[in-house]
């Protein structure tokens, strides 16, 4: 009887160690993380997009990626969502007779996808090998092909289903929109806001773009005023339009913490395409689960140290019950 | 310790130690040029076959893996469920070594050995996987390191497993090649070997649990849970025991031995007890998260979810009473359930719980099914070669 009670022993010590430290209030829980202050990013509104695409070109060419078809005669690139060749697309949201722009029945409207650029990205906290990693001051969550050995798990991880991985070839990397960080030191920034003819996407720092939002949002519908356009705080190109009637939401202001890019629409979130997210991100979550079990390795030394004893005693009793009996 | 006492058996001439020889590991003979080897060895040409595609051309050439679901059977199958499917060994030997269950000692070394393939194959798996394999080596070097990832652990520490294994195995090798003083060394460390065997699977057979809370919403509300990490670990462990079941039962069939049935009905019952443990974990944990109505949806979801936990529960049905685990066909059957339910918990939580909007689908591609069928053909030709020629499998007093 006495194995039997050296089960049991051996059952609660490993088991309820285990058990304990994940389902009780962990002592290194981390909260999600907040937004650098000096976090760059872009600001969407749904409502001033005229679906022209010119921001899907430009980001093409400032990425170097190659056009992807999918009409029969191939002549314009034609992608119809985003991949590991192409980063930034304009979605269409279509309703009944599609009469009205920006309705959710019998109307339509737009939505951009590209990088959230999230203050607690779920792919930097997915990657093993830190080829996926936010930038300290701008905050802008960046590639690196060199370390990534192609595990997929960022894109499995992400919720916005950003990073992609280019299936097409023997050597693929992930695709991603990086903010277009690689032209920063031209004095240029992101394409896509660059390009944009109606200021639909606006690029600049995060918490400024934030306020920019909250004013569009205190407006009142069809009220004129001033849109900026290219980058907030740089070159005045505003011009002066009437407001729409927005949602009272700042997508990516609460969303898994708040994210770098912002987004503004007249249609229900949910329906042009972007998730319902809680304020806590699932990076916080699945890290405070690791460093409870794995932190500084404590409990897998002290499991081993149980373990080693163990084995060195029952290694032993094994070796005498050889002398004797083996039932 | 084991492989000492085994030493000295050998060496022993003493007839009263007859009946500990009869249980000494040895290896069966026989051909190996059989049915079953030949078409093992066909299923691993066209493997390789699809594998030389893969490399030249990339993954999109033999998968049907999209923008949607970057992770299909190779992953999922080859390795998340193989890995658990491979946890005999670390099962076993957690029973003997570390409950000091000294009886089931003849069941150690087979279920080593199918952990040793199992794992070694998934670890073989991930290498067809990685869109980026020649850097996997970064997993192994500091500067690349980051400790957050799950995903890390889980390599790292599966890695390290292979190894740990191979020398948890290797005593079966230095007998058959008369290697018996660098064994004599080994069996002074082996207890460390030992405790990291039983450390490191449950390290990385919870943490893949742990994979799926970074995917957050994606998750199907029936697989999502911060419990993941205990709720992978204990089905691996029971999945471990239902895998010696199955494989003895079929060993015994196919080698024509005899059935280790005052083995395996006590450690069927080990099996129940860890799967009550799951069981009331897993629907505690549904209760409280008030996930149980996504169970009572039209859904593929919740079809799936049902399927499992029927494999989960039939067990308890089956050899619930200690009569009924000592029928052989009774034990067979709800060894497989076991291996079914704790492969369907893997696969819904990855696959068919896993949504990522707008429309993707995912089913297997034929070259794509058949490398996992090639890799599993591997394991079965491995697991034959070697107990044919390696002291793995207890001495029949009718074989040899």
């Amino acid at each position: 009887m006495s194995s039997r009670r050296d089960f049991i022993k051996g059952f609660f010590a490993s088991g309820t160690a285990l058990a304990a430290g994940v389902a009780s209030e962990p002592a290194c829980a981390r909260e999600t993380k907040k937004l650098a202050p000096g976090a760059m990013g872009l600001l969407y509104d749904a409502t001033l997009c005229v679906g022209c695409k010119a921001c899907v070109s430009a980001c093409k060419q400032a990425n170097d990626n190659p056009p992807e078809f999918s009409t029969v005669d191939q002549l314009w690139d034609t992608p119809l969502d985003t991949s590991g060749h192409t980063f930034n697309l304009i979605k269409m949201y279509r309703n009944g007779t599609m009469e009205v722009k920006d309705q959710e029945l019998d109307g339509y409207a737009f939505m951009k996808t590209s990088c959230m650029h999230c203050g607690d990205p779920s792919c930097v906290s997915a990657c093993p090998v830190s080829a996926m990693a936010k930038d300290p001051v701008t905050g802008v969550v960046g590639y690196d092909p060199e370390k990534c050995i192609g595990c997929r798990y960022c894109v499995a991880a992400c919720p916005f289903g950003i990073p992609k991985y280019q299936y097409d070839s023997p050597t693929g990397k992930i695709g991603k929109c990086e903010l277009c960080r690689h032209r920063y030191k031209d004095g240029r920034y992101s394409a896509c806001a660059e390009v944009c003819p109606t200021g639909a996407t606006l690029f600049g720092k995060t918490s400024e773009l934030l306020i920019e939002a909250r004013r569009r949002l205190a407006l009142k519908p069809g009220q004129r005023t001033k849109f900026p356009r290219g980058k907030l705080g740089g070159p005045d190109q505003s011009y002066e339009a009437p407001a729409s009637k927005y949602l009272q939401h700042v997508y990516g202001e609460k969303e898994y913490g708040g994210t770098q890019v912002l987004k503004l629409s007249a249609v229900n979130f949910q329906k042009v395409g972007m998730p319902d997210l809680p304020e806590n991100a699932a990076a916080a979550l699945s890290e405070t689960i690791q460093h409870t079990l794995y932190g500084n390795l404590i409990m897998p030394f002290a499991v081993l140290g149980v373990m080693a004893f163990a084995a060195k005693r029952n290694v032993k009793d094994d070796d005498a019950q050889g002398e004797k009996h083996e039932d | 310790m084991r492989k000492a006492r085994n030493t000295r058996i050998e060496i022993m001439t003493n007839p009263s130690q007859a009946s500990v020889a009869s249980h000494a590991p040895a290896p069966l003979g026989g051909s190996l040029i059989t049915p079953t080897t030949l078409i093992c060895g066909v299923l691993i040409a066209i493997m390789l076959a699809v594998l030389a595609v893969r490399f030249f051309l990339g993954l999109g050439a033999v998968t049907n893996l999209n923008d949607g679901y970057p992770w299909g059977i190779w992953v999922v199958v080859d390795v998340i469920i193989g890995s658990a499917f491979a946890c005999g060994g670390f099962s076993v030997a957690m029973l003997v070594y570390i409950f000091n269950r000294g009886e089931y000692h003849p069941l150690v070394r087979p279920a080593l050995l199918a952990s040793l393939f199992g794992y070694t194959l998934a670890g073989a798996g991930v290498i067809f996987d990685l869109g980026r394999w020649w850097n996997f080596w970064h997993i192994f070097s500091p500067s690349y390191w980051n400790p957050n990832s799950v995903m890390f652990e889980v390599a790292v520490c599966i890695s390290l497993y292979i190894i740990v294994m191979w020398i948890e195995f290797s005593p079966a090798f230095l007998e058959q090649f008369g290697k018996y003083e660098v064994k004599k060394k080994l069996n002074k460390m082996l207890y460390i070997f030992v405790a990291l065997g039983t450390v490191l699977p449950m390290m990385h057979q919870s943490s893949l649990g742990t994979l799926l809370v970074v995917m957050g919403v994606q998750i199907n509300p029936l697989w999502a849970t911060p419990l993941e990490p205990l709720l992978y670990l204990l089905t691996a462990i029971t999945m471990g025991y239902a895998v010696v079941l199955f494989e003895s039962c079929v060993a015994s069939t196919g080698y024509r031995r005899k059935l280790e049935t005052r083995l395996l009905t006590p450690m069927a019952k080990v099996m129940l007890g860890f799967l009550v443990a799951y069981l009331l974990v897993r629907i505690g944990d549904l209760v409280v998260r008030g996930a149980l109505p996504h169970a009572f949806q039209a859904s593929l979801e919740a079809l799936m979810f049902w399927i499992e936990t029927a494999c989960f529960a039939a067990p308890l049905l089956l050899i619930g009473s200690e009569a009924n685990r000592r029928n052989p066909a009774r034990l067979f059957l709800a060894g497989m359930l076991l291996m079914l339910g704790g492969a369907l918990l893997r696969l819904n939580g990855f696959l068919i719980g896993y949504e990522t909007g707008d429309g993707f689908h995912y089913f297997p591609a034929l070259p794509e099914l058949l490398v996992t069928v090639g890799m599993f053909s591997v394991e079965v030709l491995g697991y034959i070669i070697i107990t044919r020629r390696f002291p793995v499998l207890p001495r029949e007093a009718t074989t040899h």
